[in-house]
């Protein structure tokens, strides 16, 4: 358990403020919006990121890996946060690369994750099938078909599924339409035959898609894992997912919160600096003390991946669900303490405001989380 | 740069933690090691009697280990211990039990500070009187006038040459009727603007002018007081760090009191029920989940809480080892009395009706307790600054806010 940042760590935090704050700033979020970008995202920061070893930061070296671990991976994802940086690498660093990793054969391994930590090919997991994150209920069928499976379904919410390589679709082989059992992840190209996909333009300018899936053949070789029992492997990919979530939404607030602050100390009025006003004094100060309790928290998530998986789902569910009110708190405040400028589009408040309410979302809210922590202790 | 733990001292550490458990075992008697009831506590001090021959004997044994005060430095009777090495002592204790040997402000809040701000020879006089058990201390703060604003306290210690001549009182003063001495903020410079005038006084509460009164709370408790100085001369030698200098040493002592305001909830006297636990006395279950939704919702937000203000002590006891500082002690009073506030009403909401009872038959002990508590945790948000305060602190010297 570590809850203390080492040297090694605190160099990539520092690596990473300078790479994003110079080449990926809210700006460069706000440019590819305006733009009306068909990537979602710079090519060339990607790459730069890869070049940083950021694609490959959780991946053992055998397979061109950092090995970082996912403190490392925090670390990067909170400055990524920090700057909104869009880029594939929550989506196919992170999500692909660890079902690869943790369901994939060695042959899969061999081929696809080093061209995942080399940044040429990028991969999104297609899950979800309603408005909420219900990660069992799944009606996408793959029926068994030769030496292959063909799958048919409807996927929506899908991070960066318009734009991603391959798609690891989460489809059911067997069993009752909110079963965990009878699950199964195949590798699909995106380009293959029978996949339409339509890029959702959401408010927080990132990158989703719903895809259809009609008649799609997969061969025996594209399924990850033991067709129909893929649940504990896909349970872990999300709770790795909704920690490496948390450490980027601990960016959003990070900043919204020093932005704020900041704000507090120049602005003017009724011939004060405002942030002397007591009323907004102890906001702020109660933020503080939420941020403390997060930091603590989210560290732990993090080694948890590394160090305890059994205490995962625990540890995932609480650093979610913690900080999914923190960033909701957190942006609504630095909105309301910005006064009449917090809701024009020129300041960058907006921007964190709307990525924050997405990333809430993303692999289970609040209710979503309180509710698995609750069953996990035994109530 | 910060030294990560090396594998050849986590050898050492799980060295330790085995000797510290056969020692343990070996001189922990079997009756100390149950919850102690507020009656079997041991506080020391002239007037400090040992509710059994076993409790004297533990508290013995600890004392000459030096693990009454496990991580004070040797030569003042301390154990001497690192933080990891007072940890596991801490764990291993937790594990069969242990009662705490001895309780006192005097290991709690003096001890660090004097360790900290104290002359050698205060050191010499009153670090081992602690780590003994000898005197039991109480603290000296508030005022009636003087709650929230600390730095407005009037009670004044005049120069006399040999000694200050000490005239006023402080209240809120934590079973004072049963301590020997005193640490008290003052006022010497009356001229000077508010906290810069102040200074830190120790005063034997046997000397002639000191004179104390219990005060009755809502809970119907009566651990606090009121102490009143007429005249009292209290020698130079006994004033700590500078002359109007003890607004510093005051500062250093409160983040020892946060941290024990924090876990006071852990370590009541009182029989406290664990929310989680209790669940499936009080609430009704269907299919394994707490049948009303509110009730299940406010538990779980509780535990979630409670989870991570657990993680930040953890952060914080890593972070001073490894010598890093952030803002994470600062809050921990804050977060640590309204969380206890939290549970309280959580239990009362459970318990229902049998949440109600005040005293006599027809209540369990630990229901009654509850309740107890719940009127106490009224005032974990009071005592040691208010919550406003504890923000207002936050707001200055972490976020660098501006003063009005």
């Amino acid at each position: 358990m570590a809850l203390v940042l080492n040297e090694d760590q605190r160099m990539l935090q520092d690596s990473a403020r300078e790479l994003l704050g110079s080449e990926a700033p809210v700006e460069a979020l706000r440019k590819l919006r305006d733009e009306r970008d068909e990537l979602g995202y710079s090519p060339e920061l990607w790459q730069k990121m890869v070049e940083m070893g950021w694609a490959s930061i959780i991946l053992p070296e055998q397979y061109g890996g950092l090995a970082f671990g996912f403190l490392g991976l925090g670390v990067v994802l909170e400055e990524a946060g920090r700057t909104l940086a869009a880029s594939p690498l929550f989506s196919s660093a992170v999500v692909g690369a660890s079902a690869l990793l943790l369901g994939g054969s060695e042959a899969q391994k061999e081929s696809l994750l080093p061209a995942v930590a080399g940044g040429e090919l990028t991969l999104a997991l297609a899950l979800e099938e309603s408005h909420h994150h219900r990660p069992t209920r799944i009606a996408t069928t793959a029926t068994a078909e030769g030496d292959g499976y063909v799958i048919n379904g409807n996927k929506c919410f899908v991070l960066d599924g318009h734009s991603a390589d391959k798609l690891i679709v989460v489809a059911r082989v067997s069993g009752e339409e909110n079963a965990a059992d009878g699950l199964g992840l195949f590798l699909v190209d995106r380009a293959a035959a029978g996949v339409t996909s339509l890029r959702t333009i959401m408010l927080d300018s990132r990158n989703a898609a719903n895809i259809t899936f009609d008649k799609v053949r997969v061969s025996a070789g594209d399924v990850i894992g033991e067709a129909g029992a893929a649940w504990p492997v896909l349970e872990q990919v999300l709770d790795r997912g909704r920690v490496a979530l948390a450490a980027e939404m601990m960016g959003y607030a990070l900043e919204c919160f020093e932005r704020t602050v900041q704000y507090l100390k120049e602005r003017e009025q009724f011939g004060a600096l405002i942030g002397s006003f007591q009323a907004l004094q102890h906001r702020a100060a109660h933020m503080q003390s939420e941020l403390e309790l997060s930091r603590s928290v989210l560290l732990q998530a993090l080694s948890t991946v590394d160090e305890e998986p059994a205490q995962l789902p625990l540890m995932a569910s609480l650093a979610k669900a913690r900080l999914n009110d923190m960033v909701k708190l957190f942006t609504n405040e630095a909105v309301q303490m910005h006064g009449g400028i917090g809701v024009t589009d020129e300041l960058e408040i907006g921007f964190f405001l709307k990525r924050a309410r997405v990333a809430m979302q993303i692999f289970g809210d609040t209710g979503y989380h309180k509710d698995r922590y609750a069953t996990l202790c035994g109530y | 740069m910060t030294a990560p733990i090396g594998s050849d001292m986590l050898d050492d550490l799980e060295q330790f933690r085995s000797e510290v458990r056969q020692w343990l075992e070996a001189n922990c008697p079997e009756s100390q090691r149950q919850p102690v009831v507020p009656e079997e506590q041991y506080w020391g001090g002239r007037r400090g009697t040992f509710a059994s021959e076993d409790a004297r004997i533990w508290f013995e044994r600890m004392r000459d280990k030096g693990w009454t005060a496990p991580e004070w430095p040797t030569e003042y009777g301390g154990g001497g211990l690192t933080p990891h090495q007072a940890r596991i002592l801490k764990e291993e204790m937790k594990a069969i039990r242990a009662r705490p040997p001895i309780y006192g402000l005097g290991l709690w809040m003096l001890g660090p500070a004097l360790l900290e701000y104290g002359s050698e020879e205060q050191k010499q006089q009153h670090i081992r009187a602690i780590v003994n058990g000898e005197l039991r201390w109480c603290q000296g703060y508030s005022e009636p006038g003087s709650g929230s604003d600390l730095a407005s306290l009037q009670c004044k210690a005049e120069d006399k040459g040999d000694h200050f001549l000490v005239n006023g009182s402080k209240i809120w003063t934590t079973k004072a009727d049963e301590c020997d001495w005193i640490f008290c903020l003052v006022r010497t410079d009356p001229a000077a603007k508010k906290q810069e005038g102040i200074s830190f006084l120790l005063i034997d509460m046997d000397d002639p002018g000191v004179s104390t009164t219990p005060i009755e709370l809502i809970s119907g408790e009566s651990e606090f007081c009121q102490t009143f100085f007429d005249n009292v001369k209290v020698p130079k030698e006994n004033l700590v760090h500078e002359l109007n200098k003890g607004w510093s040493v005051a500062k250093a002592l409160l983040v020892h009191e946060r941290k024990l305001m924090a876990e006071m909830g852990a370590d009541s006297p009182r029989e406290a029920l664990v929310p989680s636990v209790a669940a499936h006395e009080y609430l009704e279950f269907v299919d394994g989940r707490i049948a009303d939704a509110e009730m299940r919702s406010s538990l779980v937000e509780y535990d979630m809480l409670m989870h991570a203000i657990g993680l930040t002590h953890f952060r914080t006891f890593e972070e001073k080892a490894a010598g890093v500082r952030s803002a994470a002690p600062l809050v921990m009073k804050y977060v640590g009395t309204e969380a206890d506030q939290q549970k309280s009403e959580l239990l009362l909401a459970m318990l229902g009706s049998r949440g109600l009872g005040w005293e006599g038959e027809g209540f369990s002990k630990a229901e009654l307790d509850t309740v107890r508590l719940w009127a106490m945790s009224k005032a974990m948000t009071i005592a040691g600054g208010t919550s406003e305060v504890q923000l207002n602190v936050i707001a200055k010297n972490v976020l660098e806010l501006p003063q009005s």
